[in-house]
């Protein structure tokens, strides 16, 4: 029932700011992604939610209230955490019950509570075990389990998935993006530096680096129209192909150029008037480039093939420009081959090469 | 013929080298070792065998006199109540003291590891470095504040000392165990509601045993074996053992009886010697814990 607004927050340790002046707001019902590399200062944004740091300037509401200066436990919020950070001494009952006992919570309703978080997360047969007696993915569950019995407006995230191995973080994944379905009204606040766990659970992603936000948009926005050089490098998995060279002004409208390939951008959204001769960057995903299609660029051989099973990675090469290309899965490609790629200027994204801000 | 192969495990040979490491080892628990042994046998002596003066032969008449007499009826001045009255002076000087030193240790320890105290690190280096400044230099002034708050001469003077005495290596050890501890554990219990004390002691204490039992190892053998400090501060009616067995030993009438005073030395031993073999297996363990995280 909550919606969560950081309003002009700098956090400094010892004089270091690892933020400055940073705002953000997260709607109700909400599952907010934070990404971006290690150091970007996502999990201290969380943790300034979470009240576990001081904030040096600003102020953080969760709801209708100023929780600048509230304790952890008075903000409403549960979190979990990388390192699971389960009570070792205290049994799986014992540690989704703490923070209950401790809110000396009547005893029927502490017990139904903690029947209905394990049955959600199918941790009933796992009660009375210790920690050190379950695996990896059991914990994080547990650890799942102790946010969901508090009962809170608002879930927090620290890269909870992050020291799972890769078939129990799918389906950890799952299940959170199961959770946040069911707690409708539940708003959260997810860190990693996942991009595949972004895209997929987030409603919206809040792109990080250098303690700044990149973009804030929807999956699908970042995706397609990445605000910079940064996110479009960062998001999507193969990598974007970018293309350096200049924009020419053609007799047909605008272009691009590199080398002695064009490639005209008639029907490309400018988000701004393009300033021909401009140094800048082409990126191109890789899905968005056609095998043999409509080839406005020709001449290219293919350098390797990754096949994937359902689809096929294609690097094709004219010996100066490398592109990766992805492709049906079925299509038999050798390397040696010759190749020309189709590009559609319509799907491309193109970024000043100085700044690497979206044109 | 072929040579043979290498296969399995692969063999072992007896080398000089080897040897003399044995051999060096046998010679370092002898050494260790005799003088206790002698003691041993010294102690369930008669005072005529001893006079006969062969050290090392085993008893021909062997008596426990000797240790009853240590006990309850050797004299130390003009008392004559054996050894046990430090004994028991020594279990009341060493119950709170070691609870308690452990104790604010460990609070000590906490607090340093998991709240942002102003001035944490200072305060941190303050506290060790008292740990190298040699006790003798806070002898006479702690007398003249202690007579001034009339606890010198007293049970309390002596389990102060003993607290303060502590505090150093006790905060270190649990200061070092708890900064191994991921602070998302701290963290998480925060979220969960719980303060400073729920906290301390509900979630970190119950995980720290491995560090208790070095700490109560450390804590034990030290204060059960001080003497400087029991001998200045506790006064006539609280003297520890050590202090009972150095009078006892010295306040000699007549004939020095050797099977007393060594049965006397070995009952003063026991309480450190026990818990070194209870517990030798732990103490290690700690400290090589405290050494590899620390």
């Amino acid at each position: 029932m909550s919606t969560v607004s950081v309003r002009d927050v700098t956090v400094a340790f010892e004089s270091v700011r690892v933020f400055d002046r940073l705002s953000l707001d997260v709607e109700q019902g909400e599952l907010l992604v934070l990404l971006g590399p290690s150091g970007c200062g996502k999990s201290t944004l969380l943790n300034a939610i979470a009240g576990l740091l001081e904030v040096e300037t600003g102020q953080i509401w969760i709801g209708d209230r100023n929780v600048t200066w509230d304790e952890p436990k008075d903000r409403g919020i549960a979190m979990v955490f990388q390192s699971y950070a389960l009570y070792p001494r205290m049994n799986v009952r014992g540690n989704l019950s703490f923070g209950l006992r401790m809110a000396k919570t009547p005893k029927d309703e502490i017990d139904r509570r903690v029947a209905q978080a394990a049955s959600m997360l199918h941790i009933e047969q796992l009660l009375d075990r210790r920690p050190d007696q379950l695996s990896g993915g059991q914990r994080q569950r547990v650890a799942i389990g102790r946010a969901l019995v508090r009962d809170a407006a608002v879930f927090l995230f620290d890269e909870p998935l992050s020291n799972l191995d890769a078939q129990l973080r799918n389906e950890l994944r799952d299940e959170i993006k199961r959770l946040h379905h069911r707690l409708a009204a539940t708003t959260m606040i997810y860190v990693t530096h996942d991009q595949i766990e972004a895209m997929t659970l987030a409603d919206r992603i809040a792109v990080m680096k250098d303690q700044k936000i990149q973009q804030l948009g929807t999956p699908l926005d970042l995706y397609y129209r990445p605000a910079n050089l940064f996110v479009a490098g960062f998001v999507g998995s193969p990598r974007m192909n970018f293309v350096e060279g200049t924009l020419e002004q053609a007799e047909t409208g605008p272009a691009f150029a590199a080398g002695k390939r064009h490639l005209p951008l008639d029907g490309y959204p400018f988000t701004r008037p393009p300033e021909p001769g401009r140094a800048v960057t082409l990126g191109i995903r890789p899905e968005h480039i056609a095998l043999n299609g409509a080839g406005n660029w020709d001449g290219f051989t293919v350098d390797i093939v990754e096949p994937l099973g359902a689809d096929n990675l294609v690097w094709c090469t004219d010996g100066g420009l490398s592109l990766e290309v992805r492709t049906s899965g079925e299509q038999a490609i050798r390397p040696g081959m010759p190749m020309a790629l189709g590009i559609d200027p319509r799907r491309v994204s193109l970024f000043a090469a100085e700044g690497g801000e979206r044109l | 013929m072929t040579a043979a192969e290498p296969a399995g495990r692969r063999p072992r040979h007896v080398t000089w080298g080897r040897i003399g490491v044995y051999a060096f080892l046998l010679a370092s628990a002898l050494f260790f070792l005799l003088p206790l042994w002698i003691m041993l046998l010294t102690s369930v002596k008669t005072m005529d065998e001893i006079r006969l003066g062969n050290i090392l032969a085993l008893p021909a008449d062997p008596t426990f006199q000797p240790w009853i007499a240590a006990w309850s009826e050797a004299c130390t001045g003009l008392a004559c109540d054996g050894i046990q009255v430090g004994f028991w002076n020594s279990v009341r000087i060493l119950i709170p003291s070691v609870i308690l030193s452990i104790l604010i240790g460990a609070l000590n320890g906490y607090a340093l590891s998991f709240w942002r105290v102003r001035g944490a690190e200072v305060l941190f280096a303050v506290l060790l470095i008292g740990a190298f400044i040699p006790y003798q230099v806070f002898l006479y002034p702690l007398v003249r504040l202690f007579s001034v708050f009339g606890i010198y001469n007293s049970l309390t003077g002596i389990v102060i000392v003993h607290i303060v005495f502590g505090m150093p290596i006790m905060t270190l050890l649990f200061r070092n165990f708890y900064s191994s501890l991921p602070r998302e554990l701290f963290n998480a219990a925060r979220i969960d509601g719980g303060g400073f004390a729920t906290i301390f002691l509900r979630v970190m204490l119950p995980m720290s045993t491995p560090m208790l039992i070095v700490a109560v190892i450390l804590q034990v053998t030290g204060i059960w074996n001080d003497f400087i400090l029991g001998l200045t501060f506790a006064g006539r009616e609280n003297l520890p053992m050590t202090v009972q067995l150095n009078n006892i030993v010295n306040s000699v009438q007549g004939e020095r009886a050797y099977n007393v005073d060594m049965a006397a030395t070995v009952l003063t031993a026991l309480v450190p010697l026990v818990v070194y073999f209870a517990s030798g297996r732990w103490f290690v363990r700690g400290i090589a814990a405290g050494a590899v995280k620390g």
